[in-house]
C-alpha cells in the first residue's frame, strides 16, 4: 500500500522567535529552518510501517517555496521513496494546503494520509482534519499508536480524558502526536542517496487550486511579559507569602 | 449576528469549558445558540439551557453521535452552521477534532484557540507556542473558531432559560467507528478547569515519586499536571501534561515541582494567576515567570510542604 506523507518547512524548534520590530510578523530572515518536528513523526511512521512490509511506497508532499525541497530531501533521506513539492511563494494557510493536498491524493491514491497534527509556527492544527473532509476519508487525529489491518486502520488517539480508540476504513487520514514514536537520524550514506531519489516540482496552477488566503494578519505582537518574582527562604515562608500575601490558598 | 456554540460534554454532564466559549460567543454578540449533539445527553441540554446568555438549545440525541466521532460531528455541524454567522467550539481535544473539518466542509477559513474577540470578524491568538500573538481578521461570511476556554471568564451555569429544542438530522458516514477508551480516573478537579494546579516534572524521578505532589494536591483540592518530559519519560499518562501541545491551563495557583520550564511547558500555564516554583537548580528558567521561587530540593520541601497545609 501506499502513504501519502505532507510536510511543512518552518523555524527550527530551538531557534528563540523574535517578533518584527513593525509587529507584521516573525522574523525570519537568517533564521534556521527545519523539518517540523510532528512531520518527522509522520516520516518516521511511514518509514516504521514500509520496515514492517505494511507499506510499499512513501511519497513526501511540501506546499511551499522552493527552499522546501530541503526538507523534502530530508524525508527522503530518512526513507521517503520520492516526494514532490508544490511551489508557491505565498503564505499558505491550512485551507489552501488542504486543497491542494486532496488534488495530490486524487492523483495518487494513496491508501493512507500520515501528517502532524500542528506545525509548530502557526499553530493550527487543522490541515489533516481538512482534508480528510475534502477527501471523504475518515481521521485519527492526535495519534500515538497506529495498527494497520486488512482494508482498515486502528488508531489510539491522545485525548484530554486520557485514550481513545477508533477503527476506520481505508483510505484514511492520520494526524501524529507526540508519543507515536522516536524519530531517527538521517545517516549520511541515506542523505547521498536521497539526493538522487525523484522530486517532482509543480504548481499550485498544475493542480488547479486557489491558494488565496482566506485570514489576514493584521499584526503580530510579543505577549505580556510576566516579571520573575521573589525567591523564599523556606517551606514557612512559602505558606505564609501564598496565604497573606498571594491569598491563593 | 448569530452564534452556534458546540458544547462539550460526557453525555451526563456539560464540560465547564463550554461556559467559557459562551463568553466568548457574548463578546462577539448576536443571539447564542448551543448545539447539544451525544447519545441520551438530554440532560446536558438541560444544563447549556441555563447557562446565562444562551438563547436556545439544540438536542440532537443519536447512536452516531454518542463518541462525537469527527466524521458525524464535522458533517452535522456544516449542516447546522447554515443558520449561523459565527460557530464556536471550544479548542480541546474534542473540538479541534470536528471543527477543521465542518469549516473545510463549508468551504471556510478556521480560526485556531482564539485568546480574546477584538471584533465580529478580528481575533488574538497564540502562535509559535505562545511566543507571539497574532491578531487576525477573517474574510469568509461564516466563521469557524476554536476557542481557548482558560482566556474568557466562564458565564454563570445557572439562571438562565433557554427552551430545548430537538434536532432530528442524523448524520453516520460510517467511515468510522468507536472501539474502546481508556480514561483516566480521579477525585481530584479536572487539570483544565481546576483552580490550583501542581505539576511535577523530570525532577521526579520516576511515577511511585508523584505520591508526594497527590497528598499535597488532596490537601489543597488541586489537580496534578506534569510536564513533557514527565509524560514522555514514562513518569505519568499523556492526559496529565501540561503544555503547548498539552493542556492549556490558567488556574489562581500553579505550583511547579521538579520542571525546569521549557518554552513548551511555559506555554501552557503562564497565564496563572499566582505561580510557585520549586526546584533544586537555581538557574532553571521557570524561576523567571515563578511569582515564588524555593530553591531546594523537592524529596524535602514537598513532604514539609504538605506537613505544613
Amino acid at each position: 500500500m501506499k502513504v501519502l506523507v505532507p510536510i511543512k518547512r518552518v523555524i527550527d524548534y530551538n531557534v528563540k522567535v523574535r517578533v518584527k520590530a513593525d509587529n507584521s510578523g516573525v522574523d525570519l530572515a537568517n533564521v534556521k529552518m527545519a523539518m517540523n518536528p510532528f512531520c518527522e513523526i509522520a516520516v518516521e511512521e511511514a518509514v516504521r510501517l514500509k520496515e514492517k512490509g505494511v507499506v510499499s511506497e512513501i511519497v513526501a508532499v511540501s506546499i511551499g517555496p522552493k527552499a522546501a525541497q530541503e526538507q523534502l530531501r530530508t524525508a527522503m533521506a530518512l526513507g521517503a521513496d520520492r516526494s514532490i513539492l508544490v511551489e508557491t511563494d505565498e503564505a499558505v494557510q491550512p485551507l489552501g494546503i488542504a486543497k491542494a493536498l486532496k488534488a495530490i491524493v486524487d492523483e495518487e491514491k494513496p491508501d493512507l494520509v500520515i501528517l502532524g497534527k500542528q506545525a509548530i509556527d502557526d499553530d493550527n492544527n487543522q490541515t489533516g482534519q481538512m482534508l480528510a473532509a475534502l477527501a471523504g476519508m475518515p481521521q485519527g487525529t492526535f495519534a500515538s499508536e497506529v495498527n494497520v489491518e486488512e482494508g482498515k486502520v486502528k488508531v489510539t488517539r491522545e485525548v484530554d480524558g486520557g485514550l481513545q480508540t477508533v477503527e476506520l476504513k481505508l483510505p484514511a487520514v492520520v494526524t501524529t502526536d507526540l508519543r507515536l514514536n522516536e524519530p531517527r537520524y538521517a545517516s549520511l550514506p541515506n542523505i547521498m542517496k536521497a539526493k538522487k531519489k525523484p522530486l517532482d516540482n509543480k504548481t499550485p496552477a498544475d493542480l488547479g487550486v486557489d491558494l488565496t488566503p482566506r485570514v489576514t494578519i493584521e499584526k503580530v505582537e510579543n505577549p505580556p511579559e510576566r516579571q520573575a518574582g521573589i525567591i523564599v527562604g523556606s517551606v514557612d515562608e512559602l505558606v505564609d507569602k501564598l496565604k497573606n500575601e498571594a491569598k491563593v490558598i | 449576528m448569530s452564534v452556534l456554540v458546540y458544547a462539550e460534554h460526557d453525555n451526563a454532564a456539560l464540560n465547564k469549558a463550554t461556559l467559557s466559549v459562551i463568553a466568548a460567543a457574548k463578546e462577539i454578540g448576536g443571539d447564542i445558540t448551543v448545539l447539544v449533539a451525544g447519545k441520551g445527553c438530554g440532560a446536558v441540554a438541560e444544563e447549556a439551557a441555563k447557562a446565562e446568555g444562551v438563547a436556545k438549545v439544540l438536542c440532537a440525541d443519536n447512536d452516531a453521535y454518542e463518541h462525537q466521532l469527527a466524521e458525524n460531528i464535522g458533517e452535522l455541524v456544516a449542516e447546522v452552521a447554515a443558520d449561523y454567522s459565527h460557530v464556536l467550539a471550544a479548542a480541546t481535544t474534542t473540538g479541534k477534532n470536528f471543527a477543521p473539518r465542518a469549516a473545510a466542509l463549508l468551504d471556510v477559513a478556521q480560526i485556531s484557540e482564539i485568546s480574546d474577540v477584538v471584533d465580529a470578524d478580528t481575533f488574538k491568538r497564540p502562535i509559535y507556542a505562545g511566543n507571539a500573538i497574532a491578531t487576525v481578521k477573517c474574510a469568509d461570511a461564516k466563521k469557524v473558531i476554536t476557542v481557548r476556554p482558560t482566556s474568557f471568564d466562564p458565564v454563570a451555569a445557572e439562571g438562565g432559560s433557554a427552551s430545548v429544542e430537538s434536532l432530528d438530522v442524523v448524520k453516520d458516514s460510517g467511515l468510522s467507528s468507536f472501539v474502546g477508551e481508556e480514561l483516566a480516573k480521579s477525585d481530584r478537579p479536572e487539570l483544565a478547569s481546576a483552580e490550583i494546579v501542581i505539576s511535577g516534572g523530570r525532577g521526579m524521578g520516576n511515577g511511585d515519586n508523584f505520591e508526594i505532589l497527590y497528598k499535597v494536591a488532596d490537601k489543597l483540592g488541586a489537580a496534578v499536571g506534569a510536564s513533557r518530559a514527565a509524560v514522555d519519560a514514562g513518569f505519568v499518562p499523556n492526559d496529565m501534561q501540561v503544555g503547548q501541545t498539552g493542556k492549556i491551563v490558567a488556574p489562581n495557583l500553579y505550583v511547579a515541582v521538579g520542571i525546569s520550564g521549557a518554552i513548551q511547558h511555559l506555554a501552557g500555564m503562564k497565564d496563572s494567576k499566582v505561580i510557585v516554583a520549586i526546584n533544586k537548580d537555581e538557574e532553571a528558567p521557570i524561576f523567571q515567570v515563578a511569582d515564588y521561587g524555593l530553591v531546594a530540593d523537592l524529596f524535602e520541601a514537598v513532604p514539609e510542604l504538605d506537613s505544613k497545609l
